[in-house]
């Protein structure tokens, strides 16, 4: 097996008395998607912040393609081919959804022209082109999650973390994302996704990773970890498993 | 909007000034409303495009007019030589003032009280210290040669701080359409999403600071050469930063043209205050206040933001697709 893209250590948290994340460690393979999933207030957030530089671990290391980055600020990491979406969508909401994504493309491009023109390519990647014009704070809320995607998409990274992206959307609107999505996987960019719409983790993921309270509690295909009864039990509450299995062996 | 031609237009126009009338009255309104322009294109670099509201570009005025004043009577340096040193000295101390603030992470109304307390630090310095002529003030000698840039009548005055006027709009234009403009105006609109697509947030706010302080230190070296004479009430007093954010904030925030023409309406309404009162003191200022209120209530992108939407809604959807 070749060395992940990402490696994350027994990286831990603290924010006063509490331990958002606790020795939390996963890798994300090149080439793959990697879902993290868990249940509100696992620390997923946390934990990509962590990753993306916006937060320093109290404890534990982040290595990206051979080299420690922990404690590397943002913008660094971002030349370095890291690029983010935020849960929250932050669009530049005083520009155009051109200038916005330009913002992005700029990282390689210092002429103005070039970033522009880039802008627009990616536009069309994510299905934003009709846009391209409009102020960014008329897109809808799908239309800005694609933005969210447009932009950082434009710093053409090797790893992307997407927080939420789907969040938010409804079923047909997810259908529509989930293609761009495995577009971006087939263009060779690694992609971690922090996703709550189980459905699109299903179908998207190879590998998944379950934090919850903090500490990673399982990881596996997607399908295992559906069937895990530590992962049901951490969304449902303890004995939920059992119960489950209970109820469906009297149904059976 | 895009180009330059809108500028070289309204440069040409207003050079004919001194030529349609010699009335000392009207050029020396001219001057200030294009010194105060030129104070309040500095501040809207940093303030409209960085979204960095500074309290005290006295700062920086200050600095530029002592150091040109102070150099010329004491140490007898030329005095076009201290207006460049001005300027840098200009551009230092806003390095100085943004590297402090940035790097701890001073934002919004933290930034500006910062910012308004380097200033009141500055005039309370130099209103004891002997260098700066402490209450007494800094004389520069008449000396009405134009290698001491000192003129006889008042259009070259005006003409070069039209100049300089002109200079500091093409530079605004150039930044609004450079990889530099745009990283800064991705910083005010959202710093953290800016950060995650590789911008310096620091280093891209510590340059606008920087560039905003020499244009700003700049009329500060006219001010002195333009009246012969300062204090420290006059260089780093409240007046300076107050009507150099006034002017872009009224003309229009974050434009090419707003700090023109805010310091245009600016000046004109408190000439035509003190028309009407007979100069009570202080009046102007609470016209400037109403103003201000109105502005940021009705129309917050100014005057310039107001001629946008007409125009925007004039050509309706023809204007949309040709941009």
């Amino acid at each position: 097996m070749t060395e992940p893209l990402l490696r994350v250590e027994n990286v831990s948290r603290r924010f006063g008395g509490l331990l958002a994340v606790d020795q939390a460690s996963l890798t994300a393979e090149a080439g793959q998607i990697t879902a993290l999933i868990g249940p509100n207030g696992a620390g997923k957030t946390t934990l990509f912040s962590i990753i993306t530089g916006f937060l320093q671990p109290s404890q534990g290391r982040i290595v990206y393609d051979g080299a420690d980055i922990t404690g590397v600020p943002p913008h660094r990491l971002a030349r370095r081919g890291i690029a983010r979406t935020f849960q929250i969508v932050q669009p530049f909401v005083g520009l155009t959804v051109r200038e916005n994504i330009a913002v992005g493309a700029h990282l390689s491009r210092p002429a103005r022209t070039d970033a522009l023109a880039a802008a627009g390519d990616v536009a069309r990647a994510v299905g934003l082109d009709a846009s391209l014009d409009r102020p960014a704070s008329s897109l809808t809320v799908a239309g800005r999650k694609r933005l969210e995607l447009a932009r950082a998409l434009a710093i053409e990274p090797r790893l992307l973390l997407l927080d939420e992206v789907l969040a938010g959307l409804n079923p047909s609107e997810i259908r529509d994302m989930v293609p761009v999505i495995l577009a971006i996987r087939d263009r060779g960019v690694t992609i971690v996704m922090i996703e709550h719409v189980m459905q699109a983790v299903m179908s998207l993921a190879g590998h998944v990773f379950v934090l919850s309270e903090g500490r990673i509690i399982a990881e596996g295909s997607p399908q295992a970890i559906a069937g895990d009864p530590r992962v049901v039990e951490a969304y449902l509450g303890k004995g939920a498993a059992a119960r489950m299995t209970a109820a469906g062996g009297a149904h059976a | 909007m895009k180009g330059f031609a809108p500028i070289l237009v309204v440069l040409a126009l207003l050079a004919t000034v001194p030529l349609i009338t010699s009335s000392n009255v009207v050029l020396n309104f001219m001057v200030m409303a294009l010194l105060i322009a030129l104070v309040g294109q500095g501040w809207n670099l940093l303030g409209g495009y960085g979204g960095q509201y500074s309290f005290g570009h006295a700062s920086f005025f200050g600095t530029g007019a002592y150091v040109t004043g102070i150099l010329q009577m004491r140490y007898g340096v030329n005095a076009w030589a201290g207006f460049i040193i001005g300027i840098a000295a200009g551009a230092l101390v806003g390095a100085v003032i943004g590297a402090l603030s940035f790097r701890s992470g001073l934002k919004g109304s933290y930034f500006a009280l910062v910012t308004l307390a380097f200033a009141e630090v500055l005039r309370i310095v130099a209103s004891v210290a002997p260098i700066t002529g402490a209450g007494v003030g800094t004389l520069i000698k008449l000396d009405l040669r134009s290698e001491a840039f000192q003129f006889q009548s008042r259009a070259p005055f005006y003409w070069i701080v039209l100049g300089m006027v002109g200079v500091s709009l093409i530079l605004t234009r150039m930044i609004e359409d450079s990889r530099f403009g745009a990283y800064l105006v991705a910083v005010r609109e959202n710093e953290d999403a800016a950060r995650a697509l590789g911008v310096d947030a620091t280093i891209v706010k510590l340059c606008a600071m920087t560039i905003s302080a020499a244009i700003t230190a700049a009329a500060g070296c006219f001010y002195a050469q333009y009246y012969l004479f300062i204090d420290a009430g006059i260089a780093y007093g409240p007046w300076i930063s107050i009507e150099g954010l006034l002017a872009p904030i009224i003309g229009g925030i974050g434009t090419v043209f707003g700090p023109l023409l805010g310091a245009l309406v600016v000046k004109t309404l408190g000439e035509l205050t003190k028309l009407v009162t007979g100069g009570a003191p202080g009046l102007d200022l609470v016209i400037y206040g109403s103003v201000l209120i109105v502005v940021v209530a009705f129309a917050p992108r100014g005057i310039a933001g107001i001629f946008v939407d007409l125009r925007r809604r004039l050509s309706g959807t023809r204007g949309r697709s040709r941009d």
